[in-house]
């Protein structure tokens, strides 16, 4: 019996195989490993069925507390959101799913028309001009759009906001190690008096705590001094806001995990990025196309591959290769299904709760809104509590409070980052009222308790 | 399926409309309803001025449409994909479904370390199987794909030297001539200057030139083991040896891991850290284009330089995330902690595996190749006539000298009902055809592929024309991609808009 149970040979396949080759075993192949180094033990368990296999992760999985369990405010660029039933039906099928690159269009307008879709959508909704088939996820995607802007204006000095998510600065300054880039922090409202020299401004809006930011003098300074402007933004909000394509964004980037991809503790998600026109030719990643085929018949194709590694190798404008295809599916199909009116009830939703919210808590003692300006759905609770013991202890309470925005590095900032979308419900709302309530002011169960 | 639509007449001949053709105003999913006041809630300014111009359909459109198009797409699931250096096996369907545990999937990565204990545990019984398998001692399961690791690795080179004074003089990567595109891209992303070397007559790397453009300015080596030629470098460790004493480090790209599952540790043979495909050695499906997870396993020495954080287990045997091991890290180069999805297929996919089970994977991939190279190399010239590991290389020089080039062949072979080989790649071979059948395909199915090559060898021989208008049979023919780079047409704009 076969040790690996998807293999298809039988000994006799594998008798036969060896008699067409010449050779009496595989070891007569492997003669070019060195023989001290042959068929080392590796000391890793034996196999296990498949109904094992189910058994074993289902209780790892049951060790796991997952966001449905409890009252649950957590977001910011992973975000719980409803994920319609037709979307994992559709863009998991086999025929989708084990594909890989479509480097052969005539067998693969599934993938091709589809991407397409998706950058048709996403241009649509950024209103920007080109979107890209992919990239990792957020993070990589706002270096990439720096690095991207270090090599259209021949500078070095990268000018990012603090109010950006902190993950994605930690990532942007892992990025610029390597071609040795100043990366620059000040404060969103300091990003414009700081464009001189900058090869872009990094904006993000609404910002990692929630709050509106107004873009188009952050653009503004940026145009003036020769500099890109990039914004960072989320899908959801760009329904209700204005778009970045007319806040005077260049390069425009974000997390995809949105729009209908599982938060999968942490991956595999959708990196958006998004320029106008005139930048294509440095966009980083596979880009779709239309075009017909030999009887006229339109199809699509994978297009502009001289940026890209596999023809440019050294010079192309980035190494990446394996991007995230499916996810670009995915959000393909959600999109689709959500339409114009579903995804602005969504966003709307998380909108019209959080600011709900943010009033009932606001009217506790003490408690207050820690961003000055309006927000969209998530923002900053200040308390007079130290912002790690009011999180530690809602959390004893099974509330996931949400962020910490001190510890997280937003300067100048206290409390918990709350989120709110389509999923929030009534009773979590009460849930959070609640324990904010006894914890800060002390009153409520706790005293009753006591 | 679908039957041909009947008496249908476009302007242009279409295979399926795009979303937006299929609109009518006024149709609409009604999977979420409410949030009409949330406009009242921002700031005018600040409002979306023109209207969102998403397509407006129903739910049963949506499903034709996507079924239409899953018709006209090639997969795994539905024929063999000998992609050579992408590792097209079967993925087993268990592994989607435990990676869709709510218990798993439904966590979101800034959940405290108590409320995610089996996913942590998880993670670090993974890094640890990783670590054996490749004869490493440390490793960060971040990187999104191959290529991020690579990178990844670029970094954490420069942070070495950087650490032992030396990062201002060693600024060249050398990379040989048969090195994926990706390895090049990644050393220039990191501010590297690339130097290639050649490749020798057996298809190792040509020691002389390495040892040539080895000197005091040298980051390190990119090595790929096999090679993208299907090659085991002959004399890996005195390649490893020779960068080594150069004051170099030595990095193992493992897209080609599937061909050396227990049969020998990069760690063994002197490579200073690695990075495994797990989209392509585990058997996670590659989704058209991605997503894959590109762990990258390091010797000890390079074990403080990682992204963090790691997982590392507490003596009472719970789970935390940590960074204490890695004191000199280059810091994140994403959000979080990888693709997580991914390598939870990956680590059931090894736990059904075993250890045995890897070992027979890599065995009969090896067999698999070396049996395709045997029925075919009488008729396609083997690049290289040594024994291969999991692919081999052919080049169609001799048919294109007599009319029919390597892409005319892969076209004949979507006629013939296949997937074709990756073509032109690796560069050095003229005509490239790589041939990477894995382990999973039965005899029968290796069969009928060398059958159809070998008749699609004697079409060229007698008639090689008519495979310039191949493929015949498949949704579309070929495509024009000079036109769509020349005037590339990237998106749909509604017909008003120019
Ligand atoms: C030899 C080799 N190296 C590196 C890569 C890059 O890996 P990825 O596509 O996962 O980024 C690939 C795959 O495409 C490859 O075949």
């Amino acid at each position: 019996m076969n040790r690996n149970p998807y293999s298809p040979h039988t000994e006799a396949d594998r008798r036969e195989m060896l008699a067409a080759i010449g050779v009496s075993s595989v070891d007569d192949l492997l003669g070019a490993i060195p023989a001290d180094a042959r068929r080392p033990a590796l000391g890793l368990p034996a196999g296990m069925s498949e109904a094992e296999v189910q058994s074993h992760l289902a209780s790892l999985a049951a060790r796991d507390r997952p966001a449905g369990a409890g009252p649950f405010f957590l977001g910011g660029p992973v975000q719980r959101r409803y994920i319609p039933a037709a979307v994992p039906a559709l863009a998991y099928r086999g025929e989708f799913l084990t594909a890989y690159t479509p480097y052969q269009p005539e067998i693969s307008q599934g993938t091709l028309q589809s991407v397409f879709e998706y950058q048709s959508l996403m241009s649509e909704l950024l209103a920007m001009d080109v979107v890209n088939s992919s990239m990792y996820e957020g993070a990589s995607a706002v270096a990439e759009a720096a690095l991207m802007a270090v090599r259209l204006t021949g500078r070095k000095r990268v000018v990012v906001a603090t109010e950006v998510y902190y993950q994605y600065r930690e990532t942007l300054r892992t990025y610029a190690r390597g071609p040795e880039l100043e990366i620059v922090e000040v404060a969103t409202r300091d990003l414009a008096p700081s464009a001189a020299g900058a090869a872009c401004l990094i904006v993000q809006h609404p910002d990692a705590l929630g709050t509106l930011v107004d873009v188009r003098p952050v653009a503004d300074a940026a145009h003036a001094a020769g500099a890109l402007c990039v914004q960072v933004t989320e899908p959801h909000a760009c329904a209700l806001l204005e778009p970045p394509g007319k806040l005077g964004a260049d390069i425009v980037v974000g997390e995809g995990q949105p729009l209908g991809i599982p938060m999968s503790f942490g991956g595999p998600y959708l990196g958006i990025i998004a320029c106008r026109d005139a930048l294509v030719r440095q966009l980083p990643g596979r880009i779709v196309g239309e075009t017909r085929d030999a009887n006229g018949t339109r199809g699509f194709v994978n297009t502009l591959q001289t940026r890209e590694q596999h023809i440019r190798r050294e010079k192309a404008t980035s190494n990446i290769c394996t991007n995230e295809a499916i996810a670009a599916i995915v959000a393909s199909v959600y999109l689709a299904l959500m339409g114009p009116r579903g995804l602005r009830a969504a966003a709307g939703l998380g909108v019209e709760r959080a600011h709900r919210l943010a009033e009932r808590l606001s009217a506790l003692e003490g408690c207050r809104i820690g961003d000055e300006g309006p927000f969209f759905d998530r923002f900053l609770l200040a308390t007079p509590l130290d912002e790690r013991t009011l999180h530690d202890a809602l959390e004893l309470d099974g509330i996931e409070a949400g962020g910490v925005a001190g510890a997280d590095g937003y300067p100048g900032r206290s409390g918990l980052v709350v989120q709110c979308t389509e999923m929030t419900t009534e009773a979590e709302m009460d849930a959070l009222v609640r324990g904010v309530t006894r914890i800060v002011t002390g009153s409520g169960e706790k005293a009753a308790a006591g | 399926m679908r039957l041909p639509a009947s008496g249908a007449t476009t302007a242009a001949p279409v295979l399926e409309p795009l979303l937006f053709e299929l609109e009518r105003e006024g149709r609409a999913g009604r999977h979420v309803r409410g949030g009409e006041n949330a406009d009242a809630l921002i700031p005018a300014g600040f409002r979306r001025g023109e209207p969102l111009r998403l397509p407006q359909v129903t739910e049963s459109q949506v499903v034709r449409h996507y079924m239409h198009l899953s018709e006209v797409n090639y997969s795994v699931d539905t024929g063999m994909y000998p992609l050579g250096s992408c590792t097209m096996k079967y993925n087993p369907k268990v592994n989607d479904r435990v990676a869709a545990l709510p218990g798993l999937a439904d966590l979101h990565p800034r959940q405290d370390d108590a409320s995610v204990q089996g996913a942590l545990a998880l993670l670090w019984e993974l890094e640890r199987m990783l670590v054996k398998i490749t004869g490493m001692d440390a490793a960060t399961l971040q990187p999104a794909a191959g290529a991020h690791a690579e990178f990844t690795a670029m970094l954490v080179f420069k942070a070495y030297h950087a650490w032992r004074g030396e990062g201002a003089t060693r600024r060249r990567m050398i990379v040989p001539d048969s090195a994926h595109g990706t390895n090049p891209a990644s050393a220039a992303m990191c501010g590297f200057e690339v130097t290639t070397v050649k490749s020798d007559a057996r298809g190792n790397i040509d020691l002389d030139a390495l040892t040539a453009a080895l000197g005091p300015d040298v980051v390190g080596l990119m090595l790929t083991n096999p090679n993208t030629l299907g090659l085991f470098e002959e004399r890996v460790r005195a390649v490893c040896d020779a960068v080594h004493a150069a004051g170099g480090l030595v990095y193992g790209d493992g897209a080609n891991m599937n061909a050396l599952l227990g049969l020998t540790r990069p760690g063994d043979l002197g490579l200073d850290c690695i990075h495994i495909n797990v989209h392509k050695t585990f058997s996670t499906p590659h989704g058209g284009g991605g997503p894959g997870a590109g762990p990258l396993c390091v010797k000890e020495r390079l074990r403080p330089f990682l992204p963090g954080p790691g997982v590392v287990r507490e003596a009472d045997g719970t789970f935390r995330r940590s960074s204490d091991d890695r004191p000199r890290s280059i810091g994140r180069v994403r959000s979080f902690f990888g693709s997580f999805g991914v390598l939870v297929r990956a680590y059931a996919y090894m736990r059904t595996l075993g250890e045995e089970g890897m070992v027979e994977t890599s065995e009969d991939a090896i067999l698999a190749a070396n049996y395709l190279a045997a029925r075919l190399k009488g008729r396609y010239a083997l690049a290289y006539d040594r024994p291969c590991m999991h692919e081999f290389v052919l080049s169609a020089a001799a048919q294109k000298k007599k009319g029919a080039a390597a892409l005319d062949i892969a076209k004949a072979l979507i006629d013939e009902g296949f997937h074709p080989s990756s073509v032109y790649f690796p560069l050095i071979v003229p005509e490239a055809m790589m041939i990477e059948p894995t382990e999973t395909e039965p005899k029968e199915t290796l069969d009928a592929f060398a059958d159809a090559l070998l008749r699609i060898a004697d079409r060229v021989e007698s008639d090689p024309a008519p495979l310039h208008d191949a493929p015949l049979t498949a949704p579309l023919r070929r495509l024009d991609e000079v036109t769509a780079a020349r005037h590339p047409v990237l998106r749909w704009k509604p017909p008003s808009r120019p």
